[in-house]
């Protein structure tokens, strides 16, 4: 290679690679920050603050929601197996929420270590199936639906 | 198929919203992805052409200095 | 691979290979976009906690990864620029940016609209989704930055340290849902090992990414094609094929 092209290359590698580092570092800095939630365990430990907004996110405890027979106020725990937070929410639940599925919540978290919620997210995994599918992997003895066709 | 009738599939349980405004955002801007190049080729092309029937009609043997 | 980078250095030749390209890629990419889309959105079947909403990632999730590899191919036609002062590197780099805000955009919007009724909302500034604005942005500084110059080798030269700079952010697009707790589910389709998208809704899948692939091509080779035309509007190939057309 001609040396000046060698050295252009060498200046281009340069720059992709400090800036690599820079941004890594900046990453590495902010870790807590780019996290967008708090697990159970972390905000049970006393790792998550109390004086401000934050979320938790984890599984819905199966058994676990409670809801009004008045008022849309829902009460349910978040766990990530190894600790659980009880939540309180008051407004209408996305569609996808349900027991044993994942849940990101926004809120204060009270004296008694419980989070009153302000926005409920749910939390879908990257497992795609049809229902048919889903319903012979849980073992269900029901009629498996067939596709219906035009 | 899985959708029965028309119907079925733009209301899609209630989805079809959703699903039909994103793909049709999308048509809009993959067409416009196209499209926009080859416009901006066939008007550069149309340049060339009228700077050639502009320059053999002035002066036929010589190319002029043309302006940006 | 060089006597094709080396031949793809001179506009004539180039010229006349990207139009017989284009002149079969491009029917073969709308053929392409029709079946995968009527496979996603009718024949393909709903998502069992999803339902039909599940239909986004057919443009969502192609947009998304092409967008990604844009960004690769406008890079190294930065390298390349910077190392090899090569012209029609620069035209590339120029053609790749705006195409691959388009495909940004796309994936951006089209996750918002499948949020919505999924999580619950539009936008949440979770670690995939900012890290893909910041590629939207990317894109647009180096349409921005080739704009502000007049000079265009000065130019060339500006946009290719943005673009190389920015390759950081493609891996943290990537692994940002392995690295960080976010709202963002990880991949569906798996190199290694069984994805975990059951195959009939994988098919079209991977259709609609080969798709945008060539649409991909097809459109930064047509923004070449401009860009070449006018750069060599003087010269004499050119004056030969207007005169033959």
């Amino acid at each position: 290679m001609h040396p000046a092209r060698k050295q252009r290359l060498m200046l281009v590698s340069l720059v992709v690679v400090l800036s690599s580092a820079a941004i890594g570092l900046v990453a590495f800095a902010l870790r807590d920050n780019i996290n967008l939630f708090y697990p159970p365990a972390d905000v049970v430990a006393g790792k998550a603050p109390i004086d401000r907004s934050i979320r938790l996110g984890g599984m819905v405890v199966e058994g676990s929601i409670e809801r009004s027979d008045t008022d849309l106020d829902t009460t349910f725990w978040v766990t990530d197996y190894e600790a659980s937070v009880a939540v309180r929410y008051s407004g209408i639940l996305p569609d996808l929420f349900a027991e044993g599925e994942g849940v990101v919540v926004e809120g204060m978290l009270d004296k008694g270590g419980a989070l009153n919620a302000t926005q409920v997210l749910a939390k879908h995994d990257e497992n795609y199936m049809p229902p048919e599918v889903a319903a012979a992997l849980e073992g269900k003895s029901g009629p498996v639906q067939t596709p219906q066709s035009l | 198929m899985y959708f029965d009738t028309l119907t079925a599939l733009w209301y899609m349980d209630g989805h079809g919203i959703y699903v039909w405004v994103a793909y049709a955002l999308t048509a809009a801007l993959l067409i416009a992805m196209v499209r926009l190049p080859i416009s901006r080729f066939r008007r550069h092309w149309g340049w060339v052409e009228a700077e050639r029937r502009r320059t053999s009609v002035s002066s036929p043997a010589e190319t002029e200095e043309k302006g940006g | 691979m060089w006597t094709i980078i080396h031949k793809m250095g001179s506009p004539p030749w180039f010229f006349r290979f990207s139009g017989a390209l284009v002149r079969w890629l491009l029917p073969l990419t709308i053929a392409l976009l029709c079946v995968g889309a009527f496979w996603g959105l009718l024949i393909a079947p709903p998502d069992f906690r999803q339902g039909n909403s599940y239909r986004i990632i057919y443009i969502h999730v192609p947009a998304a990864v092409v967008a990604l590899a844009g960004y690769y191919v406008m890079a190294f036609a930065g390298a390349v620029s910077l190392i090899w002062r090569i012209k029609m590197a620069d035209v590339t780099m120029r053609a790749a940016a705006p195409v691959g805000a388009a495909l940004t955009a796309i994936a951006l919007f089209t996750g918002a609209i499948w949020g919505k009724p999924t999580w619950g909302a539009w936008w949440v500034w979770d670690a995939r989704i900012t890290s893909m604005l910041l590629l939207f942005f990317l894109y647009l500084g180096v349409v921005a930055l080739f704009e502000a110059y007049e000079n265009k080798t000065a130019a060339a030269r500006a946009c290719a340290v943005l673009s190389l700079i920015g390759t950081v952010n493609i891996p943290i697009i990537y692994k940002s849902v392995d690295w960080w707790y976010s709202l963002h589910q990880p991949a569906s389709i798996k190199f290694m090992g069984e994805s975990a998208i059951d195959s009939s809704m994988l098919y079209p899948l991977l259709l609609m990414i080969a798709a945008f692939y060539c649409l991909f091509v097809v459109a930064v080779l047509l923004n070449m094609r401009a860009e070449v035309l006018w750069r060599h509007r003087e010269s004499g190939w050119i004056q030969q094929l207007v005169e033959r057309a």
